[in-house]
């Protein structure tokens, strides 16, 4: 039949059109990455270790550990670490793969360790490291004369599997400071310069909550971020917590520091905390509206405050204390697979980039903050200094809380489950659901359920 | 001559022959036509289901590929969990908040599609647009919607005097805002499989009744459900099976993908996920599987009983 040219000329707008808002709807997200070197013969007679056999490594991590600066042709610090390996060792090619987030590594990661396949180099992230070590036996010993020695003890620590063998190369920890906002600070008749909040938090968690109460009092609004944030920082210095070091029986029905913790801190949530959970839309819309003053910040946090709170909010500091000392929060590190092809390079490689100066760059380029005290006197780390928390000294200020962090508390197979069920709890009271004694009753009956 | 003799009976021999090839071609080319079919589900389908079967009597871990055998003890601990009944509740609730609306409103949708409209093609088309959209994506929006203190639905019911309601911290607000994704996803789709059964129905039975003095209502009611029945049962057994396995939707209603603290959105689907792999219990994760598989088995049957019995089929018309 024929048409009308009105019609034709319709029809193919309309098609047009339609072609268009389908490509884009289905356009994939970003592509993976590419392989970082031109695939060149490496078999350079001219270098010195052209003798040895061509080898493909394949590394695979998560977020941004700052081993390239791919995202932002801008910043100041534009170290390649890979190809700095490459360069020094020319029959090595490197092929990294970068998951976005945690949770797709972990899938990927466990979906994998049995069958195969997985890279060469595996990062692994503290919150699911205890699941790790109850297959430590498929991942290489790490440790090889003493090297040990040059990470963080708690690093080590919770790494280091029943058998002695130290399965993961620590990478980046999560010292913890306090951020918080000058302005409110004020407002609350607070001291609001660093060395003054630091005086004014310095002290156990019931000084903390004091002044909380403090800020309440005068201003009627949240001191702090979220409940779930202050029960982290809380729960890392109970050692143990949940369960029994070497038996995996859960205690944490029974252990009064839990009970006690989870006490104070739900007779403090009920006015100072803001109620949200955190990573949630309202939680992120708080920074930037003055919802709460003081946050448990960990140096990959400062992104997170500068990029919810934009770049209006001009008042956001860093204080160099934390309660009862210090606490960690996050961290990962570099594994590797015993079925994979490449054992021997991937460790050497591992080896190298675990490395103090190796992470001080890593630092320089994404923030991560070093897990090797010899790396807190590089200049790229002593010498930090973030504009945007009005010139706070970051490289000193993380490496005094992170020596402050206290040795690692035992975490078995069952920690994340337990402490899901406690956040669980915590939530409910902050939502109203449950009064803090009926909340924790529940809490008790799913851990009690745990097996 | 012995060749003339001969050849009467060769031919006969392969008439035979080719009679008996043709009657044996209309006998089992169509099992070998659905043959690779059969063959890729008992691989990728069937196989799978029985494995499912297999490891959820058994203590599993997937990752060295072993277990022991330990009965029906994945089963009780299963039933004896009590967030897997609170997954029950929240799976029918969202079920049936999400698939009688839409049912209802499909139905109305393709009614009115399935008049003379100009530019029918373009609402057509149109009603189909939010089943394009990725559930994901939807998920994303709607709780940035949704969004207790910060969400746009929550500022317009404060606009007309309403408190906020705590889409995230209630059963039923949080089922309702998700039954809400699931409507806004599926609602088209059904919409164009009625409005398809609706145009076959021949005009003359229209004709006829609006003779015999039935209004549109009543033609609606009297005419268009009972030949539209098959149509019905298919869309409501889909919608069940759908219903009861949402999983996307609920997932994205927040960042931590648990189903709430309290667990007042997390589905049955939702509830095997974590297990399976936040827990790493696939002995378990297989019991539950098993246990939805029985549920919507039982669901749909019930279904099917109620929408045969109900809905009166037309013997003139109807299958």
């Amino acid at each position: 039949m024929t048409f009308s040219r009105r019609k034709t000329v319709l029809g193919l707008t309309a098609s047009a059109a339609i072609l268009a808002l389908t490509v884009a709807g289905c356009s994939s997200s970003s592509d993976p990455a590419e392989p970082t070197t031109p695939a060149t013969d490496s078999t350079m007679s001219a270098a010195p270790d052209a003798a040895a056999e061509p080898v493909t490594l394949t590394l695979a991590t998560f977020n941004t550990p700052g081993y390239q600066q791919i995202e932002q042709p801008d910043a100041p610090y534009q170290y390649d670490l890979i190809k700095e390996y490459e360069d020094a060792n020319p029959n090595v090619t490197v092929v990294y793969d970068r998951k976005a987030e945690s949770g797709d590594a972990r899938t990927n990661f466990f979906a994998k360790l049995g069958p195969g396949g997985l890279a060469d180099v595996e990062m692994v992230e503290v919150d699911w490291m205890p699941e790790v070590m109850q297959y430590s036996d498929l991942l290489e010993d790490l440790s090889n004369d003493g090297n040990a020695d040059r990470w963080l003890p708690a690093k080590v620590a919770d790494a280091t599997d029943a058998d002695g063998r130290m399965i993961g190369d620590g990478t980046d920890v999560g010292p913890q400071a306090v951020c918080y906002r000058e302005s409110l600070m004020e407002a609350a008749g607070l001291p609001s310069d660093p060395e003054g909040v630091a005086t004014l938090l310095d002290g156990d968690w019931a000084n903390f909550f004091d002044v909380g109460q403090q800020y309440f009092d005068k201003t009627g609004k949240a001191f702090f971020d979220s409940t779930s944030g202050i029960w982290q920082g809380m729960i890392g210095q109970i050692d143990p917590a949940y369960e029994e070091a070497g038996t995996d029986a859960i205690i944490a029905a029974d252990n009064a520091d839990v009970k006690a913790a989870y006490d104070q801190l739900t007779a403090a949530s009920m006015d100072q905390s803001t109620h949200l959970g955190q990573w949630s839309e309202d939680w992120s819309a708080a920074f930037k509206s003055g919802g709460f003053a003081v946050i448990l910040c960990p140096p990959w946090m400062l992104g997170v405050v500068k990029g919810n709170s934009g770049e209006e909010t001009t008042d956001w500091n860093i204080a160099n204390v934390y309660p009862n000392g210090g606490g960690n929060w996050g961290g990962s590190w570099l594994t590797v697979p015993s079925n994979g092809a490449n054992v021997d390079e991937a460790k050497k490689f591992v080896d190298w980039l675990t490395a103090p100066e190796q992470q001080a760059k890593a630092f320089a380029n994404a923030g991560t903050y070093p897990s090797q005290p010899a790396a807190y006197d590089n200049p790229l780390v002593k010498d930090a200094v973030d504009e945007y928390f009005n010139g706070a000294n970051t490289g000193t200020i993380f490496a005094d809380r992170a020596k402050a962090v206290p040795a690692a508390p035992f975490k078995g197979k069952f920690y994340f489950q337990v402490n899901d069920a406690i956040n669980n709890a915590l939530t409910r009271v902050d939502d109203g659901t449950d009064a803090p004694a009926a909340s924790w009753d529940k809490a008790l009956t799913d851990i009690n359920g745990i097996s | 001559m012995a060749t003339t003799d001969l050849e009467p009976v060769t031919e006969t021999r392969r008439t035979l022959m080719r009679q008996r090839l043709g009657r044996w071609d209309q006998k089992a080319s169509p099992y070998a036509y659905i043959a690779p079919f059969f063959v890729v589900f008992a691989v990728f389908g069937l196989f799978p289901i029985v494995y499912t079967a297999v490891i959820s009597l058994m203590d599993w871990d997937t990752i060295r590929n072993s277990g022991e055998f330990i009965g029906f003890d994945n089963f009780t601990y299963v039933l004896q969990d009590r967030k897997f009944w609170l997954a029950l509740r929240n799976t029918f609730s969202i079920f049936l908040l999400s698939a009688v609306p839409q049912v209802l409103v499909a139905m109305f949708i393709a009614a009115m599609l399935d008049h003379q409209l100009r530019a029918r093609t373009f609402w057509r088309m149109g009603v189909l647009v939010p089943y394009v959209v990725m559930p994901v994506a939807v998920g994303i929006i709607f709780s940035k919607l949704f969004a207790d203190q910060s969400g746009l639905f929550n500022h317009w019911l404060g606009l007309v005097g309403i408190d906020p309601v705590g889409w995230h911290k209630q059963v039923l607000p949080s089922h309702f805002a998700i039954a809400t994704m699931v409507n806004f996803r599926w609602t088209g789709y059904n919409a164009l499989i009625f409005l398809a059964a609706m145009q076959a129905i021949p005009r003359d039975l229209y004709e006829a009744a609006a003779i015999d003095g039935a209004g549109a209502l009543r033609r609606f009611v009297s005419v268009t459900i009972p030949q539209i029945r098959p149509t019905m049962i298919f869309v409501i057994i889909t919608s069940t099976i759908g219903g009861l396995q949402i999983f996307d939707e609920p997932r994205m209603f927040d960042t931590t993908g648990t189903g709430g603290a309290d667990q007042q959105w997390l589905t049955i689907t939702m509830y095997m996920y974590n297990v399976g792999f936040g827990n790493l219990d696939f002995g378990r994760a297989s019991a539950i599987a098993w246990l939805l598989f029985l549920i919507i088995l039982v669901i749909s049957l019930i279904n099917l009983f109620i929408t045969r019995k109900f809905i009166k089929s037309d013997s003139s018309g109807g299958k």
